[in-house]
């Protein structure tokens, strides 16, 4: 199952490391990375894909929710069929 | 991969401009429930509802959850129960049922307390009518909705005199609550089988025996999207339609992913602008970022024609079926923008009825005097539905004469039903055309001038 991980908040050491890690315990894959800074904010991208020995969604959820209040940031994890749906039209697949 | 850009548009339609998708509904067929005896009757509407519908909140939650778009509400829409209960004449037992249904599955409302009268009222069908005051002053969650005409039958006159009757009857049952009954009972012409929204679901006779449907929303995301066109009315029209493909979108997939999970059809995605009274997510404050100073204002017409159009035409390609009431909704109670204008007197009930002409759905959401008498808002309702027969359309009202209230006062009603400054009507009496009954012909349909 693919997913997108987005990191906004105030930017400051680690925020990579510690969100890395809490998906590779959780057996998420990260597939593609982007960040970058506006302003002093930074602002992760993460395509992933969820692995078949990973916790449910909602518990990947709540889990990234309870890290980004831990290190003051906001990590929300969405199906990435939200973003093919609203941003892609292709002949190549269903949307 | 997506850009940043496109991740952030997103999220943000979600967290700033109130993006959501406004009703999965779950439409149920309840003919195969029909038998002579009530209570039969009843146990096996109770049955099927909670066999079809008794996953339907949490799988909306679940879908809500994965996708990070919220789903304001979980709702049910049955055969009218006109028609069910014509055998066993056990309406009063089916509301009951219908009332523990929607307690126990815990849905938002269950709609389809209704029946179709268009050309004329069968004695039972009339019996049924008059039971309405009490199926919804003694439920929370139950809509009922009456067609009284179509574009092909006229009007059925005989029904409306009965509907002013009704409307006053349910304000008066619900007195102590600013006449909250009312605001769950809706007056169609031309009503659609297959509308997720609420108060006027049905699921019509020619529909699947379980189906999807589903309303999506968005008037926050309309605005924040014209606060950055500077361009003339072409542009204006381009940008809503671009906002309205992205958010219908996420309608038809809520829908699809909807009815697979419940092993149910897919049937419609309505491509509706649908305002909440929260601020941000106003489809008057559309009109106003168009240009007007306020929603009523001369131009209101016009641009509010734009906007639906703009709508539509950007919803049809994102979903592979449309349906229901399809438009920008202006429910005056439930819209802070229409809330203002309407307290501010800008905004008056002949401009909301010529406001109709070109959007869905009709006088909807308006508070009116309590001491306002049922012919006038017999008269108010012919005077809609023509509209709606006229112009080949859905129109419908849903009228709320707040019991003891009067002009320039508020009824409250709470939730997505917001609160409605109660405006001034025409007093002048049409009683001696209310009260020759019969029928309107239906209209020409050719030499449309």
């Amino acid at each position: 199952m693919k997913a997108i991980v987005s990191v906004i908040g105030k930017d400051k050491k680690g925020i990579i490391a510690k969100v890395s890690g809490a998906l590779y315990d959780m057996d998420v894959n990260i597939e593609d990375i982007s960040q970058t800074i506006l302003q002093e904010y930074f602002t992760m991208i993460m395509s992933v894909e969820i692995c078949e020995n990973a916790p449910r969604f909602d518990v990947i959820k709540s889990n990234l929710d309870e890290l980004g209040q831990k290190i003051g940031v906001q990590i929300q994890i969405q199906l990435k069929s939200i973003f093919d749906s609203m941003h892609n039209i292709s002949l190549s697949k269903s949307n | 991969m997506y850009s940043t850009s496109e991740i952030l548009e997103t999220i943000n339609m979600v967290s700033h401009q109130h993006l959501d998708v406004r009703t999965i509904t779950l439409g149920v067929s309840l003919f195969d429930c029909i038998t002579d005896s009530p209570k039969r009757t009843a146990e096996k509407i109770y049955d099927k509802l909670m066999k079809k519908a008794g996953n339907l909140v949490k799988t909306g939650n679940d879908i809500s959850g994965e996708i990070g778009v919220p789903i304001v509400n979980k709702r049910i829409a049955v055969t009218p129960v006109s028609l069910v209960s014509a055998s066993s004449k056990g309406h009063m037992e089916i509301i009951k049922t219908l009332d523990k249904v929607a307690d126990e599955t815990g849905i938002d409302f269950l709609g389809g307390y209704s029946a179709l009268v268009h050309k004329a009222m069968t004695p039972y069908e009339k019996e049924f009518l008059l039971s309405i005051p009490e199926a919804l002053s003694t439920t929370k969650k139950i809509c009922s909705s009456v067609n009284v005409a179509t574009s092909k039958a006229g009007i059925n006159m005989d029904a409306v005199k009965l509907m002013g009757k009704i409307v006053k009857d349910c304000a008066y049952l619900t007195r102590d609550n600013d006449s909250i009954a009312c605001a769950k009972l809706v007056v169609f012409a031309n009503a659609v089988e297959d509308n997720p929204f609420m108060a006027g679901a049905f699921l019509g006779s020619g529909e699947d025996d379980a189906v999807v449907n589903v309303g999506v929303s968005g008037p926050g995301v309309v605005k924040v999207a014209l606060e950055q066109v500077d361009g003339d009315l072409t542009q204006v029209a381009e940008v809503i339609k671009q906002t309205a493909f992205k958010i219908t979108r996420v309608g038809q997939l809520v829908a699809r992913e909807a009815a697979n999970r419940l092993g149910v059809s897919y049937g419609i995605v309505d491509l509706s602008l649908a305002p909440t009274p929260v601020v941000g997510d106003s489809v008057a404050h559309i009109l106003e970022e168009i240009g007007l100073e306020s929603v009523g204002a001369c131009g209101t017409t016009a641009t509010l024609a734009l906007l639906n159009d703009a709508v539509k035409k950007g919803g049809i390609m994102a979903s592979n079926h449309v349906g229901g009431l399809s438009g920008a909704f202006i429910p005056v109670s439930e819209d802070a923008g229409m809330i203002k204008a309407a307290e501010n007197g800008l905004l008056s009930l002949e401009k909301l009825e010529a406001m109709t002409a070109v959007c869905s759905v009709g006088l909807d959401m308006i508070a009116i005097p309590g001491d306002v008498s049922p012919e006038i808002i017999s008269a108010l309702i012919a005077d809609e539905i023509a509209i709606g027969v006229v112009n080949t359309k859905t129109t419908a009202v849903r009228v709320i004469p707040v019991y003891g209230k009067k002009e320039g006062e508020t009824a409250t009603f709470g939730g997505l039903l917001g609160e409605a400054p109660i405006m001034p009507i025409n007093r002048s009496d049409p009683s001696k055309f209310v009260n020759r009954g019969g029928r309107i012909p239906a209209p020409l349909h050719s030499n449309k001038n």
